[in-house]
This record gives C-alpha cells, sequence and structure tokens, in this order.
C-alpha cells in the first residue's frame, strides 16, 4: 500500500517540466502546450491519432461533428446546406422539449437531452481541460449487462462524468453508462435532477439489479465517499470496497465485471484537510480544504488541469458460478479482492508511465 | 357483491360496469352520503361504515365479495381531514370485522395506493411489492393507507380462506377524476419544487375499473388475483413533462416556500396540497408492473403517457398551449434569413432555461 508514496505529487512536476523525453511519444506535445490554448488542442489532436484503439475512428468522427456546432455557429459558415441542416435539426429539438415531446424511461433517463445537451457540456471539459486518454475500451462489450467498477478520487464526483463520457463517445456501439451515484446526490436539489436526467440512479442493489437486467452498462464506484473524500497523501490507494454488495449484484446477474481505473483525477483538487465540524454542519460527509478553496472563493473551485488516463481492464466473468454464489460471503470476498487488486496494480502501472501531472 | 365507496365517481363507474358480468347476480353498494350519480340498477344502502351497523348489511346481503374502495385521500364535498382519516383507519376496521363475521365472504378486494411506499431520495428508483419504505409515511393519506394494509394483513391472517387482494393504484387519472393531483394539474399556473423533476406515473381510471372487476372476480386460468399488485400504466413522466403536454407554466420554488404555500393553500381551503403530496412532486414515484402483468394478468390499456394526454383533452388549455409553442417555433423555423451566429445559440442556450422553467 505505501507503494503510492514513491510517485509524489511534486517529483511528477519537476520531472515533466524539466527533463524532456524524446524518447516518449507526446514529449514534443507536451512541450508545445506551454504556448497556449491553440497548442493545447492541436496537442490533443496529435494524442489522438497516435492512439492504438479499436473502434477509435467512428467514434471520433462522431466527437468532431457535435464538437464543432457552436463554434462554427459563432465564426463564419462556409457550409451554407450544412449549417441548414443542422439549425433545422436544433429548431425541431427545440420543438420537441417545449413540447414535451420525449421519452424518459424509469429511472428518469433523458437520452435526447444527455445526447444533445449534457454530453456536449461535459465533452470540453473532457477534451480540452483533463485530456482524458482511454485505453482497453475493447474489454467492454457491445450489448449486453456489464458492471464497471472503478476506482474514486477527486473530492467532487467528476471522474464518475468523466468515464461516463469515455464510454460514450469511445466505445464502437456508443453505449450509455449508468451510474450509480450516493444518496447525498438525490438529496440536493438540482444535482438530483440532472443526475437522474443523465442516467444515474441511486446506488442500492435494486437499482443496479434491474438495470443489469435490462442489459444496461452500470457503473459503481465501491469506495464511495472513503475514496473521493481521502486526503491528499493517501492518493492512488483504494479504500474498502463498501461490503463488496456490488459483487453479489454482478454474480445474480451473471453481468462480468469490468475493473477500470482512472489516473489524474485525484490531482483535480489536492485535499489538504477537511473542516469536519463545518462537514457536520452543513450535513455532508466532507468538506474538502485545498490549497485554493475556500480561501480564493469561487476560484479555488476550479479544478486543477491535470492529465487523465482511464484504462478499462480485462473482464472477471461471473457467469459460471451456481445461483447461490451470490449468498456465499467467502466467494464474495474473494471476488471483491480480486477486482481491488486488479485495479489498483492497473493504477501503480499507469502511475509509472505518467510524466508528470498535468501533461 | 358488496361495494363500499360508491358516492365517488370511481365507486359509481365500478358498480355500472361489474353489473353487466354474467357472473353478478346482485350489487350492494354502500356509502355515507347518497350518490349524485346513478348506480345502475344497484341496491343503495345508506350507511357509514364506521358504525357497526355495516355488520348488518353484509349480513343481510350475503355478499360473497365485498370490494373496499372507501380508501381515499380528500373529503366528499365537505369534510375534515380528521372524518377521511376515520373512514380510511375505522371504516376499514368495522367492514373487515363484518367480514369476518359472516361464513359467506369468500374475496375481498382493498383499493389502496402506492402511498404507502413514501416518495424519499434514499428510495430505489423503482418500488416493487417487496420494497420496504425507507422513511415510513408519517401522516395523512399516506400513514391511512399502511395502516389499512397493516389491519388487512392481519385479516388475512385471521381468514385464510378469504382471498385478498390489496391493489396499490399509482395516482389516477382520466377525464372524470377527482384526485388531488388532477386539481394540482388544473391550476392555472403550477408551482413546482426548485431544482426537482419528480418522476411521475399514472393509470387510467377506465384500467382501474377493468382491474378492480378482473380482481373481484374468479381469476382465469394461469392467474392468480390474490396478493398485493401495484398498478399503474407504462413509462414515466417528468413534472416537467407534464406541465409542458399540459400547456401550464411552472413557478419553480424553494422547498420551503412549497411547504408554506402548501398550508396556506390548505387552510384556504382552495386545494389540497398536503405534505405527502409536496413530497411526491419532490422527489416522485415509480412502481414495478410485473406482479400485476404476470400474475394478476392484467393489461391496462393506457399508458402513462396516454392517460395523461386523455387527461389533458379533458382540461381547458392553459396558458402556453403546446400547440401554440410548437407554432411558434414553426415560424422561426420558416423566417427567410436565419442568421448563422443566433440559432444554433438558441438551441444551445434554451433547454437548460427550459428545464429550469
Amino acid at each position: 500500500m505505501a507503494d503510492a508514496k514513491v510517485i509524489p505529487f511534486d517529483d511528477d512536476r519537476s520531472r515533466g517540466a524539466a527533463v524532456q523525453r524524446p524518447t516518449r511519444r507526446r514529449g514534443a506535445g507536451s512541450r508545445r502546450k506551454g504556448g497556449g490554448e491553440q497548442a493545447m488542442a492541436r496537442d490533443v489532436g496529435t494524442v489522438r491519432e497516435v492512439q492504438p484503439l479499436a473502434g477509435r475512428i467512428p467514434a471520433q468522427e462522431d466527437v468532431h461533428v457535435t464538437r464543432e456546432s457552436p463554434e462554427t455557429g459563432a465564426e463564419q459558415p462556409h457550409d451554407d446546406a450544412d449549417l441548414e441542416r443542422r439549425v433545422a435539426r436544433g429548431l425541431a429539438f427545440l420543438r420537441r422539449r417545449l413540447t414535451g415531446d420525449y421519452e424518459v424511461d424509469d429511472f428518469g433517463y433523458d437520452a435526447e437531452l444527455t445526447d444533445q445537451v449534457l454530453m456536449s457540456l461535459l465533452r470540453p471539459v473532457y477534451e480540452k481541460y483533463f485530456r482524458v486518454d482511454v485505453k482497453g475500451i475493447e474489454n467492454i462489450p457491445a450489448e449486453g449487462g456489464a458492471l464497471i467498477v472503478a476506482n474514486h478520487s477527486g473530492t467532487l464526483p467528476l471522474d464518475g462524468l468523466m468515464m461516463q463520457v469515455a464510454v460514450h463517445d469511445h466505445h464502437p456501439a456508443n453505449r450509455h453508462l449508468r451510474l450509480l451515484a450516493a444518496d447525498l446526490v438525490f438529496v440536493l436539489p438540482v444535482v438530483n435532477e440532472l443526475a437522474r436526467k443523465l442516467g444515474h440512479t441511486l446506488a442500492c442493489a435494486e437499482d443496479a439489479e434491474r438495470l443489469l437486467g435490462q442489459g444496461e452498462l452500470v457503473g459503481v464506484m465501491p469506495e464511495g465517499f472513503k475514496g473521493i473524500g481521502k486526503p491528499f497523501g493517501e492518493r492512488y490507494k483504494l479504500q474498502r470496497f463498501g461490503r463488496g454488495g456490488f459483487v453479489s449484484t454482478a454474480l445474480r446477474k451473471g453481468a462480468p465485471i469490468i475493473p477500470c481505473s482512472i489516473v489524474g483525477a485525484e490531482e483535480i483538487y489536492p485535499m489538504i484537510g477537511n473542516a469536519k465540524t463545518l462537514a457536520r454542519v452543513l450535513g455532508i460527509p466532507y468538506f474538502p480544504l485545498t490549497p485554493t478553496f475556500p480561501w480564493l472563493g469561487p476560484l479555488g473551485a476550479v479544478p486543477l488541469p491535470t492529465k487523465w488516463t482511464i484504462q478499462f481492464g480485462e473482464p472477471i466473468a461471473t457467469e459460471g458460478y451456481p445461483p447461490e454464489a451470490a449468498e456465499d460471503p467467502m466467494l464474495m470476498f474473494n471476488l471483491t479482492d480480486q477486482v481491488r487488486e486488479q485495479i489498483q496494480h492497473t493504477l501503480y502501472k499507469l502511475l509509472v508511465q505518467r510524466r508528470s501531472v498535468f501533461f | 357483491m358488496l361495494v363500499t365507496g360508491v358516492a365517488r365517481q370511481l365507486g359509481g363507474r365500478f358498480v355500472r360496469r361489474i353489473q353487466r358480468d354474467p357472473e353478478v347476480d346482485r350489487v350492494v353498494a354502500v356509502d355515507a352520503v347518497a350518490p349524485e350519480h346513478h348506480l345502475g340498477g344497484a341496491d343503495f344502502i345508506q350507511t357509514d361504515i364506521r358504525q357497526p351497523s355495516i355488520a348488518r348489511v353484509l349480513a343481510e346481503s350475503g355478499a360473497d365479495t365485498v370490494v373496499h374502495m372507501d380508501v381515499t385521500g380528500t373529503p366528499l364535498g365537505s369534510g375534515s381531514r380528521a372524518t377521511v382519516k376515520e373512514t380510511n383507519v375505522i371504516g376499514t376496521m368495522q367492514l373487515l370485522g363484518a367480514c369476518q363475521k359472516s361464513p359467506n365472504v369468500k374475496r375481498l378486494v382493498i383499493k389502496s395506493s402506492t402511498n404507502v411506499y413514501g416518495s424519499a431520495p434514499k428510495d430505489p428508483a423503482v418500488f416493487t411489492e417487496t420494497t420496504p419504505p425507507k422513511s415510513l409515511p408519517s401522516g395523512g393519506f399516506a400513514k391511512d393507507t399502511v395502516e389499512v394494509e397493516g389491519y388487512v394483513r392481519g385479516f388475512a391472517r385471521r381468514r385464510p380462506d378469504v382471498a385478498v387482494c390489496v391493489l396499490r393504484f399509482a395516482n389516477i387519472l382520466g377525464p372524470t377524476a377527482d384526485t388531488p393531483l388532477a386539481s394540482y394539474f388544473s391550476l392555472p399556473v403550477l408551482p413546482t419544487v426548485l431544482g426537482y423533476d419528480p418522476r411521475l406515473q399514472f393509470v387510467h381510471e377506465d384500467d382501474v375499473v377493468e382491474v378492480l372487476r378482473i380482481a373481484s372476480h374468479e381469476p382465469e386460468r394461469g392467474t392468480l388475483n390474490s396478493g398485493t399488485f401495484n398498478i399503474a400504466g407504462d413509462g414515466v413522466l417528468l413534472l416537467s413533462q407534464c406541465s409542458r403536454r399540459l400547456g401550464r407554466p411552472t413557478v419553480p420554488l424553494l422547498l420551503p416556500a412549497v411547504t408554506w404555500a402548501g398550508s396556506l393553500v390548505r387552510t384556504l381551503g382552495m386545494s389540497d396540497f398536503s405534505p405527502e403530496q409536496i413530497r411526491l412532486l419532490t422527489h416522485g414515484r415509480v412502481v414495478s408492473t410485473d406482479q400485476m402483468r404476470e400474475t394478476l394478468g392484467f393489461k391496462p390499456k393506457y399508458t402513462t403517457a396516454e392517460t395523461f394526454a386523455d387527461f389533458v383533452r379533458a382540461q381547458t388549455p392553459g396558458l402556453l398551449p403546446p400547440q401554440a409553442v410548437a407554432a411558434a417555433v414553426d415560424r422561426i423555423a420558416a423566417l427567410p434569413v436565419l442568421s448563422g451566429g443566433q440559432t444554433p445559440a438558441r438551441t444551445a442556450t434554451n433547454p437548460p432555461t427550459q428545464s429550469a422553467n
């Protein structure tokens, strides 16, 4: 467990800034980025191209279209027919929304709003700000239920949202990830509304089983508040995986478990302290104190622009077990540990490969 | 057959419908007040089910099926909440006591409500019949239904020879429904809770009558009509969708303000905006209807959306009719020159503001 300390934050940064490594394939890109935003965008482009991912090309085309729509609108329209089509589509969308002529599922998931609006809002953060690298997307099945289990970090659950964008934009089937969220999410006004529309639901066995039964891709972060609210010194050290309820749910539905490791989210809000009394007064599990928050006010709540990597691991099959296996505590603990170890190992591996926190 | 609560629209419709079935010889309709609608030839006996006289009525009628529909949230005409509660709870106890005494009774159908699940953010998204509520309803109609179901379970234990069917209805809507939610939707401007968009489920009046009919007859082959069943139309509507389809603008208020406004409106007697109603309009409630389909063998004719559409047709148009809104958007689309910068910006910014609307 103490291994995480061998990759300290400051060391990373100095290495990234001072020592340039031309042997690394992205060395040139990161050097150019000092120039400004434009360079950063170009850098993202180059990084994208060298990524050897299956099903990558069609997904990227799709991303391209959506990403450009607001920009071309602001600049001069060079393709009139294209613009007209987009305007017509936008108006048709507006018409449907204003007259309430759209569908939501039992969980309140609004596929249209998610695709057209909410994803387009998250995508710039995903592509430009955190510059997420996705690996192992081929481990997610094209159809049928599967449970993605990921580490949780970063004070605010941005990692879950980025994982959702990653799955949707990179998977050849453009699958939607249905995240299981803490009950606090559904208590807070506005947040609960958006979470439901994004397809999230409460992290409980009933909802997870129902979603898996419908053949959905379900994402869970079993560390919960222990993971997301841990101090910066304990970064990339997985916390206890709840009571392993996710394993019994997957066993009952025979859904494969896909371990997922997210690197980069730990450093977006380095939590150096926790105002416990204030948290208790506000009724939240922790109140983060970072080098910038709350000292700089709202400005301090801007996350650090770290470079992220999301790696989906080899699926762990759960079909072979007999039906009563879900009730076997020993097996559950073993499987939970197996998933946990796999995520932890991948985290270490990715951390060793990482050149810098920010590039 | 003995039916209680016939002075209400739904009870009246059920009594008229059930008499057309060949299995039914005679229907005795019971309520504390005389109904304004005709009962299609059923024998009406005016008696208060809160009084022990209901036992005599049941014994004299010799009914083998009892359909208890007098579990309701709103008073009929003028009446206080205390009377409603007494009718719900004491009335059910008296009726069950009468049933226990009667050797003829073979079947008991109770009209309950999905209110028994409550509405809380910590509940699972979809309730099944066996989901225990995380927070028991603290008062009002929801608590009544919980207590009524408790007494019914006790009765079912004491009289295992009686087939007991508890039907938990989602929000009942339709052209003539007189439920609290229907009166809420007929407000000119809908007050909502800021930052919450509850998921709602509706069941059509016609389906209510039909499922009550199925439950009060012998079960068909391969189905079972004793037990507890959730009854709701397919699908879900968000409150924001409802308001847009209805064409009534919403006014989002902070939760404390809604609670305060609710109690003010209640005091003035304009609308029954009870605390459990506010909880429903904050967190919403969705139930699973698998048991209804597979065990009871009932397929609702109307989905949630169709039920709502049928309800909307019977309403006077709101301030922002969807047709007018659609026409306005079409007019924008028909503008000869669309400047490139303006329209995509509109489409990008409008939906979020609308969702807050």
